[in-house]
């Protein structure tokens, strides 16, 4: 076994000693740093998960083609021979006023105030189903049904999904810059709690200092504490994030019943789970890199 | 060797506590610096164990400059074995764990470490007492303690800064025959002490420094005075008071 390996398996019996000594507290820190990742992470989750559900809206965007009151039969037949033959329409739905106006009264349970009405005022309409994805294609689509002949109104139902995308850019935004402030914090809370160790073991740093030990060796006891700490923490943070998933999936399945979709949100994948805790324990080492070389100086400033 | 070549000290208050010391001190050799307080004695150590940077002049020991690189200085340490008034112990570490700090800073395995370990414990007499904590310890244990964590690392250079301070005869006797007994295997021996009278039975070379200068030099196996100066140290029991 080499020097080096005695010299780093010893640093990390070290650290486990010095958790080993005060393991509440140690608890304790690694909660408040998983906390700390926990909140951009969520914001982050947050935002995946809407972005997908936005584009499972996007793929299902609709163009509703209303009628005007006075088409005529034939007049629906021609507009549904216009969409038949449009290369960019992938399918369409042809729903007469009175097929409009059963579903109403079946859905929205007010068939005895439609019933009081002295005229169906529903048109017939087409539910248009586009072939392209992108809104842009979609836009296009509705603007040139909206210029034929006895169509009143395009409507196209996918309008808010481009409200949430501008939405979620800037959730986006404020997840990363959340994300850098609390990595700042992440920084300075493990500056601090490993400067407290340095301090408590000032004694014994002069005295290692004084038979021979490099700054390196007085570093990685240090540097494995800060890496472990911010490892820890960022995997408490994923098992939060995972808690808070579970716990909205208990209740998204309710309210996407009320809208007939099926909505559940996702976790992270593994691979960014494991990254999230990488970059949290770099964070740790950097901190505690930090910590100790500025107590070091303070020593002894040659 | 050690060679100081007309080092000064001056520190930031302006106090000047070494005035141009020129002094070799030869490998094997025992050498006791003496002087009174303040003379200077704590910081020509100091010196020589790079833990104080001259202000003037130039530090060589084998050859090295110990304010000379960063880098270079712990393991210049390594071959030093020091031993300080205060003892330098780490309270909440047993005896073992004391002596064993320097095999772990050099990266020794852990079984041969241990071996090493109770052999140092062994030569100092606290081979017994390799699981108590030093705050159990007698003054003339800790400092013995202090002595086998100096030399469980075998260095070539033993620096005793006041080795036998607060202890009575009988103790301070012990420390220098262990002593005594590294310098004899080889090993380079510089005490700075007041203490002449424990120190005769080493018959060492005593350097005299008064305010911070080299005073006189005499041989303690002869008693042969050197040069005459301020300070004229006594080897004889009851002449040091």
């Amino acid at each position: 076994m080499t020097a080096w390996l005695i010299q780093h398996l010893r640093a990390i019996a070290l650290t486990g000693r010095q958790v080993a000594v005060a393991p509440l507290s140690y608890l304790f820190q690694v909660l408040v740093i998983g906390v700390t990742i926990a909140l951009p992470l969520l914001l982050y989750l947050t935002a995946q998960n809407l972005e997908r559900l936005a584009g499972q809206s996007q793929a299902d965007a609709r163009i509703a083609l209303y009628l005007a009151q006075d088409a005529s039969g034939k007049d629906a037949d021609l507009i549904a021979a216009r969409l038949a033959a449009h290369a960019a329409v992938a399918g369409h739905r042809f729903i007469s006023r009175e097929e409009a106006i059963r579903d109403l009264k079946r859905l929205h349970g007010i068939g005895d105030l439609v019933d009081a009405l002295p005229r169906n005022p529903l048109p017939d309409a087409f539910i248009v189903r586009a072939r392209s994805t992108r809104s842009a294609d979609i836009e296009a689509l509705r603007a040139e049904a909206a210029r034929w002949p006895k169509v009143a109104l395009a409507q196209l139902d996918s309008a808010w999904a481009a409200r949430l995308e501008a939405g979620l850019a800037l959730a986006r935004a404020l997840a990363a810059g959340l994300a850098a402030l609390l990595a700042a914090a992440l920084l300075a809370v493990t500056f601090n709690t490993i400067g407290l160790q340095v301090v408590n073991r000032r004694e014994e740093i002069e005295v290692s200092r004084l038979i021979g030990a490099t700054h390196g060796f007085i570093r990685r006891p240090f540097l494995y504490t800060g890496l472990l700490q911010g490892l820890l923490g960022g995997l408490a943070a994923c098992g939060l994030a995972a808690l808070c998933v579970l716990l909205v999936n208990r209740q998204l399945p309710a309210i996407g019943a009320l809208y007939s979709a099926d909505l559940m949100a996702r976790g992270l994948p593994l691979a960014d789970l494991a990254a999230v805790s990488l970059f949290s324990g770099l964070l740790g080492w950097l901190g505690a890199w930090l910590a100790v070389t500025r107590h070091l100086w303070r020593l002894n400033p040659r | 060797m050690i060679e100081l070549d007309r080092v000064g000290k001056r520190y930031s208050t302006g106090f000047e506590a070494l005035k141009s010391i020129t002094l070799t001190i030869a490998d094997g050799e025992f050498a006791v610096i003496t002087g009174h307080s303040g003379a200077g004695k704590s910081t020509l150590l100091n010196l020589i164990a790079g833990i104080e940077l001259a202000t003037s002049g130039q530090v060589r020991v084998d050859g090295q400059d110990p304010a000379g690189s960063r880098s270079a200085l712990p393991l210049l340490r390594r071959r030093i074995g020091l031993i300080f008034q205060d003892h330098k112990l780490l309270h909440d570490r047993s005896v073992f764990d004391n002596v064993r700090l320097p095999l772990d800073i050099t990266g020794f395995a852990p079984r041969d470490g241990a071996k090493r370990v109770r052999a140092a414990l062994d030569k100092v007499g606290l081979l017994s007492r390799e699981r108590a904590l030093p705050v159990s310890l007698s003054g003339g244990e800790q400092q013995r303690l202090c002595i086998a964590r100096a030399i469980v690392h075998r260095p070539s250079l033993l620096l005793a800064d006041e080795p036998t301070a607060n202890l009575d005869m009988d103790y301070a006797q012990e420390i220098v025959e262990i002593l005594r007994s590294f310098n004899q295997v080889g090993v380079t021996v510089v005490v700075s002490t007041h203490d002449l009278v424990s120190l005769r039975m080493a018959r060492p070379r005593v350097i005299a420094l008064s305010r911070g200068m080299l005073a006189h030099e005499a041989d303690a196996r002869t008693e042969d005075t050197g040069q005459k100066g301020a300070y004229r140290p006594t080897l004889r029991r009851g002449d040091d008071r």
